[in-house]
């Protein structure tokens, strides 16, 4: 038999929830018209879409034609960058963005770099946080853009996303936002945030992979990333992804409608776990803030240890984690998320990321620390770092 | 190449995706973890830094045969695999034997590494020969075709076990 998973990744994706299938499964089956044909049977297609849209904007205090539907997050990112450094270019090239971005983020500021951008990289605080005084002063005559997380995908800190919005409007500069871990875990509002557009994926809210939009004000001269038909007002061409949008909007419905009790089960029990590993576990730090952050994020570093062994111990035991050690990266280098709050790389190495969700138990938690106590001890017991660590606090 | 890396997925039962059983094998049950009090000679190279510090105890005896050999390792599964195949790769065998123990032969030994695991290997290689290097220079002997270990953790790094 199949050991039991528990699923401690949501901050990865999530699951699509059945609901969000079953509204998404009429249209793969019986409406399958192309949103964009005459006749009456795509009609309730492209009504369908537009309920979706409805449902995204209202749940953004947001204008419905404002919201664009892409493929996800990594799209509107890069679409928000480089059409709005391409349409402001008569104002200037800089553009300004923290250094504790997505990927999806810091590689499109590489790439606008090798166009003639010019990027300012803010800092962070050792909890995360952008500082602000740095980013207000960074702003030039040239500045088109900010462009700050609204909440980070590894440490889950919540930006001061408000106040960001206030200073780029002060300025005249625009603000970007990518949304992709908040959008459906706290309520954002894009009118009073001063918040210029905005990026979200659907699988990161129980909806289906693949499918995301942009929020663009309205105003705001962006032109297109994908050309081709006239789709989303001319702006984003591809017939539509129906039964992806209609997923999303299923999903966003539910997260919305869901989110004040929710959210705060799932703290109540991401706190519960911090609590335990801290106190169970030596040599053991919460990376991140310790309360502005994220419901569901947990991320901590354990002394001594490598995360890479650690999650395929935890794998082992049925339980899907992640971490920012380099062998999980790909390269050498440690999260670069972790080095921004200035860890030293040997702890960024050893640290894990346990991301809840509202099927997460409290006995899942309680199965996990137990597990995790064993294994980190474990995996200690095979380091030399803790040897000579030993050895030096005996002397 | 002679090395392959995860050529037959399906044969895997469980565990991570990228390792073959064999890594999983000796990463999740690894052989010869542990330490020697009074070695013969004990190498440590890599460092904290790049995610990979391995530490290699040998005993060897008059004979300079390896009659025991243990390690501790800090880094990824691969890391850690090649480290407990390559002490089973040297136990038993005369130093000379040992020194002939490559990054090739721990992979091959393991059904291959990712190529990004690739460097592991090398680690491990580099371990062994600077035990072999310790033993050499506290015996006041030369081994044949042994070279002086370049890396070493303390050499850069000093501040890795400090707390926090």
């Amino acid at each position: 038999m199949e050991k039991k998973i528990i699923y401690l990744d949501n901050a990865a994706t999530t699951r699509t929830k059945p609901e969000v299938v079953e509204a998404m499964l009429p249209y793969f089956t019986e409406n399958y018209g192309n949103p964009s044909s005459v006749y009456t049977f795509a009609g309730q297609n492209k009504a369908a879409v537009t309920a979706a849209r409805e449902t995204i904007a209202k749940s953004l205090n947001a204008q419905t034609q404002d919201i664009y539907f892409t493929a996800g997050g990594s799209e509107s990112d890069n679409w928000a960058l480089k059409a709005a450094m391409e349409a402001y270019k008569d104002k200037g090239n800089h553009l300004i963005t923290s250094k504790i971005e997505h990927h999806a983020i810091l590689h499109t500021c590489e790439y606008l770099e090798k166009q003639g951008c010019e990027v300012t990289y803010i800092d962070v605080d050792e909890n995360g946080v952008v500082d602000l005084e740095q980013l207000e002063a960074a702003i030039r005559p040239t500045t088109v853009l900010i462009s700050i997380m609204y909440a980070n995908n590894e440490i889950g800190t919540i930006q001061p996303v408000r106040q960001i919005g206030k200073i780029a409007k002060e300025h005249g500069v625009l603000f970007h936002t990518d949304a992709v871990q908040a959008y459906g875990q706290l309520p954002i509002d894009v009118a009073s945030e001063n918040i210029d557009m905005l990026s979200a994926s659907a699988h990161k809210l129980n909806g289906p992979k693949g499918i995301g939009f942009l929020y663009i004000r309205k105003g705001l001269k962006l032109r297109s990333l994908i050309h081709g038909g006239g789709q989303e007002r001319k702006r984003r061409a591809g017939t539509e992804n129906v039964p992806g949008i209609v997923g999303f909007g299923k999903a966003a419905e539910i997260a919305h409608e869901t989110m004040d009790q929710r959210t705060r089960i799932e703290a109540g029990l991401r706190n519960y776990l911090v609590k335990r590993v801290l106190s169970e576990i030596p040599y053991t730090r919460l990376n991140g803030h310790s309360s502005v952050r994220l419901p569901n994020n947990a991320n901590f570093s354990f002394q001594f240890i490598e995360g890479e062994s650690l999650l395929i111990m935890l794998d082992m035991k049925g339980i899907c984690a992640s971490s920012g050690s380099a062998c999980t990266s790909g390269s050498l280098d440690p999260s670069h998320v972790l080095l921004a709050i200035g860890l030293p790389h040997e702890i960024a190495h050893g640290s894990l990321r346990l991301t809840l969700s509202d099927e997460t138990t409290l006995d899942d938690i309680d199965y996990t620390v137990d597990q995790l106590k064993e294994i980190v001890q474990n995996l200690r017991n095979m380091s030399p770092l803790y040897e000579d660590f030993v050895k030096k606090n005996k002397k | 190449m002679s090395f392959h890396p995860v050529k037959d997925r399906t044969s895997r039962k469980r565990g991570f995706t990228m390792y073959t059983e064999k890594v999983m094998d000796h990463f999740t049950n690894p052989r010869n973890v542990g330490e020697i009090e009074n070695a013969s000679g004990v190498g440590t190279v890599g460092n904290a830094k790049c995610g990979d510090i391995m530490r290699i105890y040998l005993d060897i005896d008059e004979n300079q045969i390896i009659r025991d050999v243990k390690f501790k390792t800090f880094g990824c599964g691969a890391a850690v695999a090649t480290s407990s195949m390559a002490t089973e790769l040297v136990k038993g065998k005369s130093i000379y034997e040992a020194l002939q123990v490559t990054n090739k032969a721990v992979m091959e030994a393991l059904d291959g590494l990712p190529p990004v695991k690739v460097h592991c290997s090398l680690l491990a290689e580099e371990a062994i020969h600077a035990a072999l290097w310790d033993y050499a220079e506290k015996h006041g002997i030369k081994i044949e075709g042994l070279e002086k270990p370049k890396s070493d953790i303390h050499e850069d790094d000093e501040e890795e076990t400090e707390e926090y």
